[in-house]
């Protein structure tokens, strides 16, 4: 599909519930894409993309975001700094102010509210965002630094990082919360990876809720599908969701990826049903009225 | 030492005394000078979602409260307490009576640092 705006379509995967297939999906998708594709690692808090391509990546620069310091000579005890923060990341005790970084969400507002000019902000390491490359695969990773729990700016960061003249393939954390939400800005296609679980069917209509709050066309892809005794096929038909892709549940596609490698690369029948899955996501991409 | 906070989740001296210390319902307030206790609710650091600690720490030192008798206390809150100049003793009595009594008979020492990791 030609990109008819000035940037090309990107791919969330996405599930609600862990442990679907999302980093399956979205691999063996992008190495079956027939063109250059980019895949972003969005799980910062557990990249797994790369144990699979094993990219020689480069050096990742750094995310920092920014956190308040206090100049205690021109701090007047005043308390605004503290009444205005609401994840105690700076607290105001006596006539000084303490910073906690690891609190902080760096909107920046106490230095905005600081009447004596006693705060300034410096950077903050919370991540890293690394490239690499694999063939027609343009791996961007991002990475949470340990004992940090801020993901969005980190996600954002991997997004940034992002080329506009690429498809992108954008594999998400699980569940629908702040970190999700953060990777499916800006997405054109949201597909979503679930099992025939009552869990799965559970989750998976949260993320539907999801989907359309963000006003994301949505399709769906079944995992370890056997009998459907939770009336999966019912939900999706009932809110026109087609159903791109049923992977059957096959003790081969876990010993591949127990071993690191790629299902749709070594069995060629599953290749063929990746690279049918990414047609029907072109077309659907083309219904959708493709580029934003 | 003239006013000693308990961390309980009940409203008198006989109740007992909580481990935690960001999390814990209720302080027990005594005032040494005038022998009399008074309640002050946790309910902001009990419902926060994040720094309950240091919620309860300032909770404290708007309070006038210049001693804590808990049984744990982490890094962020310790860190407030100290720099207000509160002291903290960790003691494991069951009551909050024992804990004043222990701390009254000297045999409590006051930390000098966090005794737990946060999120203990």
């Amino acid at each position: 599909m030609e990109a008819s705006g000035k940037r090309s379509y990107r791919i969330a995967v996405a599930s609600g519930k862990g442990g679907t297939g999302k980093t399956t999906v979205a691999l063996n998708l992008a190495a079956m894409f027939g063109e250059p594709v980019q895949l972003a690692d969005c799980d910062v808090e557990e990249p797994n993309i790369n144990l699979f391509l094993r990219c020689d990546q480069l050096v990742p620069p750094e995310v920092a975001m920014l956190v308040p310091q206090v100049d205690p000579r021109h701090c007047n005890g005043c308390g605004a700094c503290g009444e205005l923060c609401q994840f105690r990341g700076i607290v105001a005790i006596g006539s000084r102010a303490l910073v906690f970084p690891e609190l902080c969400h760096g909107c920046g507002g106490c230095a905005l509210v600081c009447p004596s000019g006693a705060i300034t902000e410096r950077p903050h390491r919370i991540g890293t965002v690394s490239t690499g490359q694999s063939g027609i695969i343009r791996l961007v990773e991002g990475r949470l630094e340990v004992g940090v729990s801020l993901v969005p700016p980190v996600i954002r960061a991997v997004r940034e990082q992002l080329l506009d003249d690429l498809p992108a393939i954008l594999d998400a954390p699980p569940g629908t919360s702040c970190p999700v939400v953060a990777t499916l800005r800006e997405c054109d296609y949201l597909l979503l990876v679930t099992d025939p679980t009552p869990f799965g069917l559970h989750d998976l209509k949260l993320a539907v809720a999801l989907a359309r709050e963000l006003n994301l066309a949505c399709g769906v892809v079944v995992n370890r599908a056997g009998e459907d005794l939770v009336g999966l096929h019912g939900y999706c038909r009932s809110e026109n969701i087609p159903i791109l892709l049923s992977l059957p549940d096959d003790r081969q596609i876990a010993e591949v990826l127990s071993r690191g490698e790629l299902v749709a690369r070594v069995f060629p029948e599953y290749g063929l049903m990746f690279a049918e899955l990414a047609a029907k996501l072109k077309q659907q991409l083309a219904a959708a009225g493709g580029t934003p | 030492m003239t006013t000693i906070a308990f961390t309980t989740a009940g409203h008198d001296l006989t109740a007992a005394l909580d481990p935690r210390f960001g999390r814990a319902a209720n302080f027990l307030i005594y005032d040494a000078v005038q022998k009399s206790i008074r309640i002050i609710e946790n309910q902001q650091g009990r419902s926060a979602a994040q720094g309950a600690g240091i919620q309860a720490a300032e909770t404290l030192v708007r309070a006038g409260v210049d001693t804590l008798v808990t049984g744990h206390c982490g890094p962020k809150a310790f860190k407030v307490l100290d720099v207000a100049g509160v002291k903290v003793f960790n003691c494991s009595a069951a009551t909050v009576d024992q804990a004043l009594n222990e701390l009254l008979a000297d045999r409590l020492t006051a930390a000098e640092r966090s005794d737990v990791e946060g999120h203990w």
